[in-house]
């Protein structure tokens, strides 16, 4: 414990190239982009499916299994294939984050279908019955009271990406996870066991973050934050089904 | 596939710890998450803290939970209890949510029913509530149990074996059988957790079959 905690308080780990901000801004650099680049595949997808109910099955399955892949074998097996033909930083940096972009699809797909599905029929025929198209009904009706789901679908998403963020500087990714692998190797524990507060406190970060975002980029005829109706469910976690591994 | 058969009696012996280190949580972590899901689903204020609290347990990453577990738990860093506390620590997280729902799905007239009957409360929740909470319950262990399986992977980095060690072992010899056995072999397991909870849920809740079959 006092390990940890010398090793958090030295000033000399908090400043330099490799020091505490500069991994933590590398952590949330690499996970921010794959995030985006997941969302920008996961979420038309994911409202075309729920709107349209076009390879529902397909898709539901295929969620469900990507959960059963072990993060670290597929990232050990991404970079032996993928860097030999890269060479230099992009040798691990590109396909660590082809995986983090891999793994985060899933949840974010299964917010955002689950999310058009479940809005409330009677809503869509009323938008229908006013004279809107397909289209109209998609991007007026459904995608706002989708907007939930899908939130919980990127919360969980992102925090598998930090996640397996961290376990990538095995692979040499940088990162927070380097203060772990590297205070293993030479058996630093306070280094090591000081990383991963770290990188624990940023994912409670990037979620308390999250849930905030969600709470005012929702529509409020959807939260309950008119005071008179009860929201859905409990504000912060998703549901069992769109959870990510952590 | 030569690498697969030479080392078959390895694979084996790895699957083995992983059966352990990914199964004991799961059932540690039902035997505790019930309790906290009843308690949650009968008192309404202690809901939302309950299932926030769980759900950021569930946000640490796993890689920092094994790491950090000798500093909680006062265990040595190799110790395979790190990763079983750990685990059991996902899977309550991942549950109570479950429980809490499960049980607030069963209809009141039910329960009045029971009550009426003469069942006291802790008889209603074993011999009422709980059996007919089973298929709720059931699909939040298929998601605990195939995430489980997925994570305990992950410890191998810090040195405790089981399936994933044959990840780390092929990429430190940049070798890639090892890590598609492996990877296979974890996808298997999965598969098999998924379907010996469907089965056990089957065998329980005998009045599913029959309505399906009516």
């Amino acid at each position: 414990m006092n390990a940890v905690l010398s090793w958090l308080s030295d000033t000399a780990h908090w400043s330099g190239e490799d020091g505490i901000p500069d991994r933590i801004l590398e952590h949330l650099a690499y996970s921010l982009v794959a995030v985006l680049i997941a969302a920008a595949i996961a979420i038309p997808l994911g409202l075309f499916i729920g709107h349209t109910g076009r390879g529902r099955f397909a898709v539901v399955n295929a969620v469900g299994a990507a959960r059963a892949i072990p993060s670290l074998g597929l990232l050990f097996i991404a970079v032996l294939i993928l860097g030999p033909r890269l060479g230099g930083d992009a040798a691990f940096i590109v396909p660590c984050e082809i995986v983090l972009v891999v793994l985060a699809i899933p949840p974010i797909l299964a917010g955002a279908y689950s999310g058009v599905e479940e809005v409330d029929p009677a809503a869509r025929d009323a938008a229908k019955g006013m004279g809107m198209r397909g289209f109209e009904v998609l991007t007026q009706v459904e995608l706002p009271c989708a907007l939930p789901l899908i939130f919980s679908g990127l919360r969980s998403g992102t925090l598998q990406v930090v996640a397996t963020a961290t376990i990538a500087a095995t692979a040499g990714l940088g990162g927070l996870g380097r203060f772990l692998i590297d205070g293993l190797a030479v058996r630093d524990f306070g280094q090591m066991a000081g990383g991963a507060v770290l990188v624990a406190l940023l994912a409670l970060a990037v979620d308390v973050v999250f849930a905030v975002v969600q709470r005012y980029a929702v529509p409020r005829g959807l939260t309950g934050r008119f005071g008179t109706r009860r929201a859905a469910g409990p504000p912060v976690t998703p549901e069992p089904a769109l959870q990510a591994t952590p | 596939m030569t690498w697969f058969t030479e080392h078959f009696s390895d694979v084996l012996t790895l699957t083995g710890k992983h059966i352990y280190l990914a199964g004991v949580p799961l059932v540690l972590g039902l035997i505790i998450a019930i309790p906290l899901g009843w308690l949650a689903k009968r008192y309404k204020v202690l809901y939302p803290p309950l299932i926030i609290g769980t759900g950021l347990l569930y946000t640490i990453p796993s890689l920092a939970l094994f790491i950090l577990m000798p500093v909680l738990i006062g265990t040595r860093i190799l110790d395979p209890i790190n990763v079983v506390v750990a685990m059991t620590i996902y899977t309550v997280a991942l549950l109570v949510r479950t429980v809490a729902d499960g049980l607030g799905a069963v209809p009141e007239s039910v329960n009045q029913s029971a009550t009426a009957m003469g069942f006291n409360r802790v008889r209603r929740l074993f011999m009422v509530e709980l059996p007919l909470a089973v298929p709720v319950i059931s699909a939040g262990m298929r998601v605990a149990a195939v995430s489980n399986v997925s994570i305990v992977s992950v410890a191998a980095i810090i040195g405790v074996p089981q399936l994933g060690s044959l990840f780390t072992d092929g990429f430190r010899r940049n070798f890639a059988d090892p890590i598609v056995v492996g990877i296979l072999a974890c996808i298997l397991l999965a598969v098999t957790f998924d379907l010996v909870i469907i089965g056990v849920t089957r065998l329980i809740t005998p009045w599913q079959r029959v309505r399906r079959a009516a």
